[in-house]
């Protein structure tokens, strides 16, 4: 026992000793957080955006404005709180004052409301994307270069209508705030072309079991509207198939990304044909994202094609690299040059041009998809059409697109 | 004796006695239970409960979740009730099952390998748990709780190692898929015809697994040497000892049966639904809220509270998503005023 102490006692001493020198790392470094979920049912997802913001680290060899980036990661579990704790870990502990992320809706949120507690920090979003991170009340210094839930719905709702000949869709979605933001973005132009959408079911995150809410689902419908993400989308289109469900799928952005298509098991025969849109596509032909396909294939663990993670974490980061850039790494004014420097940011990415609105969200160009299956047996999302420089307000002036309400679960409606 | 009568006599004065009016309310559910499955649905009814399919799906559902529940907090509470033990690293035991199940069934492409290597695999954990880890910290139940948690911690960063954040999906033979198409008219259509409930084969070969293991189980602890043993532990561990039974023998079997059982519900859970980290977690809470229900050390108690609990929880997913996981919980809280012990419990 009195080992056990003694040993404590020098860890603890250790630990005091190399704490400041940590703190005073030479000033040929340069400090960017990491936030993304390393934990808890979206794990995977966390991981390819980790792989997304390296494959940026390493475009730029390791190096901005001559400074050695140093990455210093924190994980949380999707929950909002989580991702406060460990982004005040991040600032307040480790000193960061770049930050990139979070991933999730909520967590987006949440880690807006801290950066206004943060002036002198600069947030960057990794691919979380609730549209009221930016669009209602927002933080100064939270810049988000990856979209929001409702604009990667661009296009379908309208593909849906017209060239499926959905007339009547039921949807299934997570119960916060992501989700609520792809149903809008679906729904808004789905039922402005005439659709109906008469059941809306909201599940709690992780919930593992939904063969009750398939069968809540109406028979009546045309196809069912899928917005779940990893371990839950999984879940759900396996018991859709083992309960003989017939209806034809839509999918939410992540319902039918790299990080669903890719897992183990009797997915294929649902998933094919599936129409959904999202920030990408994995059978793109651009040059910009054949080279971005290969660079992020080095990372190690990658999935056959980047899931939107990887790439919003990418993008993200990118962007970060560019403002560091360009006020030479320097960020000891409290990041108000960099700052200035990411508002006035317009660049290509992987995916085309990339610039920012007056609340820093960002306008990019959006990929309508379809699930199909590739030469070596992968599932690929086909790319059907690209909806160019799709804003937060989806081409809507902004004042009639506030009119539409905040989204939450029973806004829109049209029974 | 007519002294002794006279009281129970004075209160069912009504002609009937306090069993059978329980009788006569039981009958008259019973009845309620069977016209809702059976019966053609009004519309009124309809329009209240969603629909027919919905309903009766819900019920199916959560009386299968119950039996996946019943196989998981089985061996927690044998476990509890014979060694004091809260097992906390339970949860990660039914994950590593499931994990192992993914792993056999993939490489030999027999499912039923896979679950019994789920069992088997567990059961050897099991011991070698008890044998290595709470064997040298017996009577400390503080120091085994706390232990078991490390345990927990330590196993769930490793199975994360080794088999990533990846959502596993164990491949179910061809003899099990597809659906049962049941006897309970969902709905008439315009033309006639009736619309039959079709609900997944799968799904009523886990319940009938759950049925046959809680009766083996019972059997098992009420008609052999072992059982009288281990029950006879559950009352009194010092007097079991006391009269010549070698405890630790008892403890090893009871470590294997409930972790082996941990195991096979992991398979057999991981092919219903599917696997992935945290499953570890959301099993450990569900087998702890079924044993405070149905009371600590009881099967019966863990059958009657994985019922309440798959119930609930699949009712509340249906008609009150956002706010289903509360339903659970207030039964639990509701059972720890009423009865503190559990529905089945012991009180001590």
């Amino acid at each position: 026992m009195r080992m056990h102490r003694r040993t404590l006692m020098a860890l603890a001493v250790f630990t005091g000793l190399t704490a400041p020198s940590m703190a005073l790392a030479a000033d040929d470094t340069i400090k960017i957080g990491l936030l993304a979920t390393f934990e808890g049912p979206f794990t995977v997802l966390g991981e390819d955006g980790e792989r997304g913001a390296m494959t940026a680290v390493a475009e730029m060899n390791g190096t901005v404005a001559g400074k050695k980036i140093e990455i210093v990661k924190g994980s949380s579990d999707a929950s909002p709180d989580s991702a406060v704790r460990a982004a005040r870990k991040l600032v307040e502990q480790d000193g960061v004052k770049v930050l990139v992320g979070p991933l999730s809706g909520d967590e987006g949120i949440a880690v807006k409301d801290y950066a206004k507690t943060q002036p002198n920090v600069t947030f960057i979003n990794g691919t979380s994307a609730a549209q009221d991170t930016t669009l209602r009340d927002p933080a100064e210094n939270f810049f988000r270069f990856s979209t929001d839930g409702a604009q990667w719905m661009a296009g379908l709702g309208t593909y849906a209508f017209k060239d499926k000949g959905y007339k009547k869709v039921a949807t299934v979605a997570e119960d916060y705030s992501f989700p609520y933001t792809q149903v809008f973005g679906f729904m808004a132009e789905f039922c402005k072309a005439g659709g109906h959408v008469p059941s809306k079911s909201w599940v709690p995150i992780g919930n593992k079991d939904f063969s009750s809410v398939i069968a809540a689902i109406p028979e009546d419908v045309d196809a069912i509207y899928v917005a779940l993400g990893g371990a839950d989308a999984v879940n759900f289109l396996t018991q859709y198939q083992q309960g003989g469900g017939t209806a034809p799928l839509i999918g939410g952005s992540i319902t039918v990304d790299q990080t669903v298509l890719t897992s183990k098991g009797k997915l294929k025969d649902v998933l094919k044909g599936t129409p959904s849109a999202g920030p990408t596509a994995d059978t793109n032909d651009a040059p910009a994202w054949k080279a971005f396909v290969e660079a992020y294939k080095k990372q190690p663990g990658a999935f056959p094609s980047p899931s939107l993670f990887a790439h919003g974490y990418y993008v993200d980061m990118k962007a970060t690299l560019l403002g560091l850039d360009q006020v030479g790494g320097d960020v000891s004014d409290g990041g108000k040059k960099l700052r200035d420097a990411l508002s006035k940011l317009s660049f290509d990415t992987p995916t085309g041009k990339v610039s920012l609105d007056k609340n820093r969200n960002a306008i990019a160009d959006i990929f309508l998809t379809e699930v199909t299956e590739g030469s070596d047996g992968n599932l690929l999302n086909k790319l059907v059409k690209v909806v160019p420089q799709v804003n937060q307000t989806l081409g809507i002036p902004e004042d009639e697109f506030m009119k539409l309400g905040a989204v939450n679960r029973d806004n829109p409606s049209c029974p | 004796m007519s002294l002794l009568d006279r009281p129970s006599q004075t209160l069912s004065s009504g002609g009937i006695t306090g069993r059978q009016a329980w009788g006569l309310v039981g009958l008259l559910a019973a009845a309620i239970v069977a016209w809702l499955v059976f019966a053609v649905w009004p519309d009124w009814l309809n329009a209240i409960l969603i629909s027919k399919k919905a309903f009766v799906s819900a019920i199916l559902n959560g009386i299968t979740l119950a039996g996946l529940y019943f196989l998981v907090a089985s061996g927690f509470t044998l476990i509890f009730g014979l060694m004091r033990n809260v097992n906390l690293a339970h949860g990660s035991l039914y994950l590593l099952g499931a994990y192992i199940g993914y792993e056999v069934t993939n490489r030999t492409g027999y499912w039923l390998l896979g679950v019994a290597a789920g069992f088997a695999v567990l059961a050897v954990v099991g011991v070698v748990m008890q044998v290595f880890v709470f064997r040298r910290l017996e009577g400390d139940d503080l120091r085994q709780t706390l232990v078991s948690i490390g345990i927990s911690i330590v196993a769930a960063d490793l199975m994360l190692a080794v088999w990533a954040g990846g959502t596993y999906q164990i491949t179910t033979p061809e003899w099990l898929d597809g659906a049962l198409t049941l006897p309970v008219i969902t709905a008439v259509r315009s033309n006639g015809a009736s619309v039959f409930l079709t609900y997944p084969l799968y799904r009523v070969v886990v319940l009938a697994a759950a049925i046959v293991i809680g009766v083996v189980l019972w059997l098992m602890l009420h008609k052999t040497r072992v059982g009288m043993m281990i029950r006879a532990g559950v009352d009194d561990r010092a007097m079991l000892q006391a009269s010549g039974v070698n405890v630790h023998a008892v403890f090893a079997i009871v470590f294997a049966v409930g972790a082996g059982l941990a195991g096979f519900a992991g398979v057999v859970g991981g092919s219903a639904l599917s696997v992935a980290p945290g499953e570890d977690v959301r099993y450990l809470l569900a087998s702890l809220v079924v044993v405070i229900v149905g009371g600590m050390g009881s099967i019966t108690g863990a059958a009657i509270g994985a019922l309440l609990i798959g119930l609930a929880e699949q009712i509340g997913l249906v008609y009150f998503p956002t706010y289903g996981i509360v339903l659970t919980f207030v039964i639990m809280v509701v059972t720890l005023a009423v009865r503190p012990q559990g529905i089945m419990g012991k009180a001590r």
